[in-house]
């Protein structure tokens, strides 16, 4: 029998943003002045906007739900109302237990003070005892990795040494709801790991949690349901797969997976060569599709060409989020239209990227229309965005951001070459794997 | 704020209620009291750091009064002639400072507390009366420091106190609470107002020169006493005058005006807080 631990009921919270309050009580005396003295607005038109509007849902006691959505969907102040850091405009939410709220790590860390120091401390702001604290200590210090500087204040940490006490302060709190605000982003893989390794174990002791996260994998991974936000709107309350997916394929559209332009004169181009549709999709799919890791990607490239005899090819630049340049590719090995003239007509060129290559991100591709293999006729800035989203079938336990700028399927090797006896093995107990 | 919490019958989880109608003035003693090692920790943070930073840390908190004693002493005591009841001009100052070096860093540290520890408001849950009470608790560990320089000033200048000393706690606690009232207001304008903590410095200094801090009350003609002694620190020192040096007696009705307009700016004080803390948060 499970009990319902939160129930939220038409939460609305607005905001005032920040343009239009009276700034500083200098501001605000002389508002009031021209206030009495009739000019001025009585009540400026103020900015407001509702960053959670009319949310509702229940939560079971051990569940653990996903909370997605765009940046500034408010999945934080849906949070923050619940932990009580700010209170609603409209609706209520009821909570059934002792909360711990984990909207940042590290809150309330002081550089000058040293590991032991800042874990009592944290631990208070936590909300823990510190009875409790004292006796998760060896714990704590043991998960974060630190012993040998536990006495030494936090300033001489590196970040992620930093980052990691914080992380297992509050990974030891004991309170049976927990509220998860995008922290596990922090730390080198392997702590990664470690971290969603805790949450896991925190699920496994029945507790109940809301985590929040643009890691779809770590949600996937560890949510049966999830809620997707968006403008401050619930728009959907469901099995975490389904949700997901519907959320990502909403995010997809958002992109130019694809561009047409029909009117020939408004096309971008020069005078040569004017662009007519540009697309990204899975090989086996439409340009609204999801593109995941596995997937080949074919991109799509239609354009006129207006002057007889252009020899012309294309060059691609593709932009990872971080705006490394991934790689640089021209159809130079293109069998049929390479090296000859082009006549005036509608041209199509399509750029095979095999599956398991591209990371999971966000792609920008920038086109070059290319004349005589050297002059530049017309330059397209990111023409094509295109997301290629991680898929639970492509990793093992790890759930984790796949670190690298590219992601290849690689042929590897195993095999037993002696056992400890010293006894020689025979060729054929090798096993070959592909991971 | 708008949250109740009900205590759950023994074995049950408590039960919060988040919503937006606000009382005029719920002070949720309950909640301060469930977080009260938040606030040890916070002064503990507080005193450590302050020790910590400074390389002569302890030895910088000593001679900080001292050195303020003696440039008094020159100028106001030497040139300026200012009498001291009859008093040594060092220690007659020094008694004064002590009290005043506390309140105008409590006033000042209470003042801009709220704003400075803007990152635990808008990460974390806890009674927000907790951050101005640590502001004015922390100084009192320098508070304590200088006192143990001012009794080797009473054994030099021979001084004995008298009984009234039982009541210093009394006089320091009047004062704490002046600071907090008056840091009540202070810090939650400042969330809002940013140029309220410009202002602050210029307060304390006024308030200072309305304080008999280099001279004695003596000094103010009788008709202005009373409009003097809306002022509560004139009380508190007044009082640590009387019960350590022993000289003047004290006039008891200062105390009680001081102290109804404590109990009346910290009553306004409170109200106010509690009124605007739930939007600390948001506009921090
Ligand atoms: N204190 C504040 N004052 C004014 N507006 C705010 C405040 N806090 C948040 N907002 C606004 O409320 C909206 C929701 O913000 P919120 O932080 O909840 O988004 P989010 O879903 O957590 O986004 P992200 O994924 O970027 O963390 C945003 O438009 C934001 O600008
Ligand atoms: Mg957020």
């Amino acid at each position: 029998m499970s009990q319902t631990v939160i129930r939220v009921e038409n939460l609305s919270k607005q905001y005032v943003l920040g343009a239009l309050r009276h700034d500083t009580l200098r501001d605000q005396l002389a508002a009031g002045m021209r206030r009495l003295a009739g000019r001025g607005t009585a009540s400026p038109d103020q900015n407001r906007i509702w960053a959670l509007q009319d949310v509702s849902f229940a939560v079971d006691q051990g569940e653990i739900i996903g909370v997605i959505g765009r940046n500034g969907s408010g999945k934080s102040t849906l949070l923050k109302i619940l932990a009580r850091i700010t209170r609603p405009t409209r609706g209520r939410a009821t909570i059934r237990g002792q909360v711990g709220s984990l909207l940042e790590v590290g809150t309330g860390f002081h550089a000058e003070l040293t590991g032991r120091e800042n874990i009592y401390l944290n631990g208070a702001i936590l909300g823990m005892s510190r009875q409790e604290t004292q006796r998760k200590f060896d714990e704590i210090v043991a998960f974060a990795e630190v012993e040998k500087f536990i006495d030494t204040p936090v300033k001489r940490y590196s970040s992620g040494m930093y980052l990691r006490l914080a992380f297992a302060v509050a990974a030891h709190l004991e309170s049976e709801i927990l509220l998860v605000d995008e922290v596990l982003a922090v730390g080198d893989a392997a702590f990664q790991k470690k971290c969603l390794g805790k949450m896991g174990s925190i699920v496994d002791e029945g507790r109940t949690i809301l985590f929040v996260s643009h890691n779809m994998t770590a949600i996937q991974g560890l949510c049966s349901r999830a809620i997707w936000l968006d403008l401050g709107q619930m728009l959907e309350d469901g099995p975490t797969q389904q949700v997901v997916s519907n959320y990502l394929r909403s995010n997809a559209s958002g992109t130019h997976a694809e561009q047409t332009w029909d009117d020939f004169a408004s096309a971008p181009g020069s005078d040569e060569v004017r662009l007519h549709r540009v697309a990204a999709r899975p090989r086996d799919g439409q340009p609204q599709d999801a593109i995941t890791v596995l997937d080949p990607v074919v991109l799509e490239f239609e354009y006129w060409n207006q002057q007889p005899g252009l020899h012309l090819n294309l060059s691609l630049f593709v932009h990872n989020e971080q705006g490394i340049m991934v790689f640089n590719t021209a159809p130079l090995h293109e069998p049929v239209w390479h090296g000859r003239p082009f006549p005036v007509g509608l041209f199509r060129s399509v750029c095979h990227i095999p599956g398991s290559l591209l990371n999971d991100g966000t792609y920008r591709v920038t086109l070059l229309v290319v004349k005589d293999q050297a002059i530049v006729l017309s330059r397209h800035a990111d023409i094509l965005t295109f997301e290629v989203q991680d898929s639970s079938a492509a990793r093992g336990a790890w759930h984790g951001q796949w670190p690298g700028v590219v992601r290849p399927l690689l042929e590897w090797e195993t095999e037993l070459r002696a056992t400890l006896s010293g006894a020689p093995v025979e060729r054929d107990s090798s096993t070959t794997a592909r991971s | 704020m708008s949250v109740k919490v009900t205590q759950p019958r023994a074995g049950e989880p408590p039960l919060t209620v988040v919503e937006p109608a606000h009382r005029l003035l719920d002070l949720d003693l309950r909640a301060l009291w469930q977080y009260r090692e938040l606030l040890y920790f916070l002064i503990w943070r507080d005193v450590k750091v302050r020790y910590k930073q400074t390389a002569i840390g302890f030895t910088w908190v000593i001679i900080q009064p001292l050195v303020t004693m003696v440039i008094f002493t020159v100028i106001f005591g030497n040139f300026a002639n200012i009498p001291s009841d009859g008093l040594p001009y060092p220690i007659f100052s020094f008694t004064a400072l002590l009290p005043w070096s506390y309140f105008a860093q409590a006033l000042g540290q209470s003042g801009r507390s709220l704003v400075g520890n803007a990152g635990l408001i808008s990460k974390v849950y806890f009674p927000r009366l907790v951050i101005p009470l640590v502001a004015v608790s922390s100084p009192l560990v320098d508070f304590a420091v200088s006192f143990l320089v001012l009794l080797g000033m009473m054994v030099w200048f021979s001084v004995t106190p008298t009984w009234g000393v039982l009541l210093l706690p009394v006089f320091l606690l009047l004062a704490a609470l002046t600071a907090f009232a008056v840091g009540l207001w202070l810090s939650a304008l400042n969330v809002r107002y940013r140029d309220v903590s410009q202002l602050m410095p210029f307060l304390v200094q006024v308030w200072m020169y309305a304080s008999p801090v280099i001279y004695p009350v003596s000094t103010i003609p009788e008709k202005w006493r009373l409009l003097y002694s809306l002022n509560p620190m004139v009380g508190v020192i007044e009082g640590f005058r009387w019960a350590l040096l022993g000289k003047s007696s004290p006039d008891f009705t200062v105390m009680a005006v001081g102290s109804a307009i404590v109990l009346l700016l910290l009553a306004g004080g409170l109200v106010y807080f509690k009124r605007v803390e739930s939007s600390f948060a948001d506009v921090i």
